[in-house]
């Protein structure tokens, strides 16, 4: 009943939203297999919290590094799915994977190095581009999300690196937020998803502080540089 | 980390006289004052300071948001221009029914399409070398109001539905010379650029569009038409068949307006059928009066939609 043009209009339509549907289905089999590393990486990271796991950090970290290697094969299927400079199209299906991602990578190269990761690593780590115009990347957005979800994880650090008896880390991660939070205060922040993240980085540096306050007191962590001979009771 | 602040809000205050655009920034930084963490921080930790790596790779990621960031509201600010300006052309070519020329509506609004493709043109500038559907949020609004209008300006001059293609070589736009004559002030250069119509928003200001014809149906039975209503209905009822057949479909949008365009078939289809139905039992301006009505309460509900 319909006219010929018009008919050919919708069919094409139609056409274009099964390929469309198609390429859907082939990212998110990618993005699964992602998380689903991720979720490994993580598991063996979580090693750090437990008594015993601050020894043995660079074991640890060894292992997780080369289960990186993982991350580059399933992240370069991936890009190999994506039609050219439609990146974001499809960004809602591996925003997450990639925030976790980040985050897996900023903690490893924390417990490395002491050091903040900076987007270059990171790229180099996950196996994609720095940048948009290079190909797959990492958004700046999602990028600054990772980090967040480094400071809670840190804090959480603080407190067990205090209970299996290492009193020197607290003060340590207290230096390295503070500087991640004075970072992320030079943002202009829209009110979005990250502003929201970012509200919440405020309790976890109050919770760093605070073990760190406590040891303080107790004279539990090694004493400032300038007074070398006050006493400490354990190390 | 206090020197640090400051210089933060003097760099902050630096960006507002650049930019102009510091609504969102200054709502952050009396957020930011407000907050007591710092000053705690500052006691223990007075060694941040602009050498130290991570403030600057920070200053990176700042720049690069805010470049993001202008780049959106520029956007959103032209795509509401977009998105009045094929609302009059819109409303111009309902003027059909009043009694004027129909030749000379549809010229003036081809006009006004031709103003709104001026500005798509610099919607295009500012996306190019960036991925459109980073920013497609912004677009969205005034790209399907636009994509209404051009649809419904084909179909009044009788060229049934615009096809996407059609749509899509109308926004190529050649490069351009420098041209600085005094009544036109001074027009820049531009290399050729394209604004790609994603094929979903396409559909979706076809969509809309069917709606612009429930209302022609309804006016044009008021002034007399009795021939148009018929061909209206029969085109609807072919773009619905069009959109029944999209399996999935298509997004959670496109369904919404699947079922705005089953209720405005559903209205012409019931014009139809009174004027098949009464049409040649009541003399016409009788006629006029029972659509009359009908018509206010949609356009009534129409307008609500809008706004």
């Amino acid at each position: 009943m319909a006219s010929a043009p018009t008919q050919e209009t919708f069919s094409k339509f139609q056409e274009y939203l099964t390929k469309d549907q198609d390429i859907r289905e082939e990212i998110r089999a990618s993005v699964r297999e992602i998380e689903q590393t991720a979720r490994e990486i993580l598991t063996v990271l979580q090693g750090v919290h437990q008594p015993t796991g601050c020894k043995d950090t660079v074991s640890i970290c060894k292992r997780s590094r080369e289960m990186f290697t993982n991350i580059r094969r399933q992240y370069s299927e991936l890009a190999a799915k994506l039609p050219a400079e439609q990146y974001y199209r499809f960004h809602d299906h591996w925003r997450f994977a990639n925030q976790r991602c980040v985050f897996l990578a900023a903690f490893l190269v924390y417990l490395e190095s002491d050091k903040l990761i900076t987007r270059e690593e990171a790229a180099e780590l996950l196996g994609v581009k720095e940048r948009r115009e290079d190909g797959f990347h990492i958004d700046l957005d999602d990028f600054l999300m990772g980090l967040l979800q480094l400071a809670n994880e840190l804090s959480r650090l603080a407190v067990n690196s205090v209970t299996a008896g290492d009193y020197s880390r607290p003060t340590k991660i207290a230096n390295f937020v503070a500087e991640l939070d004075a970072g992320f205060r030079l943002l202009n922040l829209k009110n979005d998803a990250l502003r929201k993240r970012f509200d919440g980085l405020k309790y976890d540096v109050k919770k760093i502080e605070e073990v760190v306050y406590d040891v303080t007191i107790r004279g539990l962590n090694p004493p400032p540089a300038q007074k070398p001979e006050a006493p400490t009771e354990e190390q | 980390m206090r020197m640090v602040w400051s210089n933060n809000r003097c760099y902050n205050l630096k960006m507002a006289a650049r930019s102009g655009h510091q609504r969102g920034g200054h709502h952050k930084r009396n957020y930011g004052k407000d907050r007591v963490s710092h000053q705690k921080i500052s006691r223990r930790e007075p060694k941040v300071d602009e050498n130290s790596p991570i403030i600057a790779s920070f200053r990176t990621y700042q720049a690069l948001l805010d470049r993001k960031n202008d780049k959106y509201e520029r956007l959103v600010k032209m795509s509401r221009d977009v998105t009045i300006q094929s609302k009059r052309a819109i409303f111009h070519i309902h003027r059909i029914n009043s009694g004027v020329d129909k030749a000379t509506v549809l010229g003036e609004a081809d006009e006004k399409l031709i103003a709104v493709r001026e500005k798509l043109c610099q919607i295009a500038l500012e996306l190019q070398g960036e991925d459109l559907y980073q920013f497609i949020r912004a677009v969205s609004p005034g790209l399907q109001e636009y994509i209404e209008a051009v649809a419904f300006h084909h179909y009044c001059l009788g060229q049934g539905l615009v096809s996407l293609t059609q749509v899509q070589s109308a926004l190529e736009f050649p490069a351009t010379e420098k041209t600085s004559s005094p009544e036109d002030g001074d027009c820049p250069s531009h290399p050729a650029v394209t604004l790609y119509v994603p094929p979903v928003e396409y559909m979706l200001g076809v969509a809309d569009f069917t709606g612009e014809l429930m209302r022609l149906c309804i006016t044009s039975v008021s002034s007399g038409d009795m021939e148009l209503p018929f061909q209206l209905c029969q085109f609807m009822r072919e773009v619905y068949h069009g959109f029944s057949s999209f399996s999935h479909a298509g997004s959670w949008e496109l369904s919404r307006k699947m079922h705005t365009l089953r209720q405005s078939l559903h209205k012409v289809e019931n014009a139809c059928y009174t004027l098949q139905v009464r049409g040649l039992e009541i003399p016409k301006h009788m006629l006029a009066d029972v659509f009359g009505s009908a018509d206010s309460e949609d356009t009534g509900e129409r307008r609500s939609d809008i706004s």
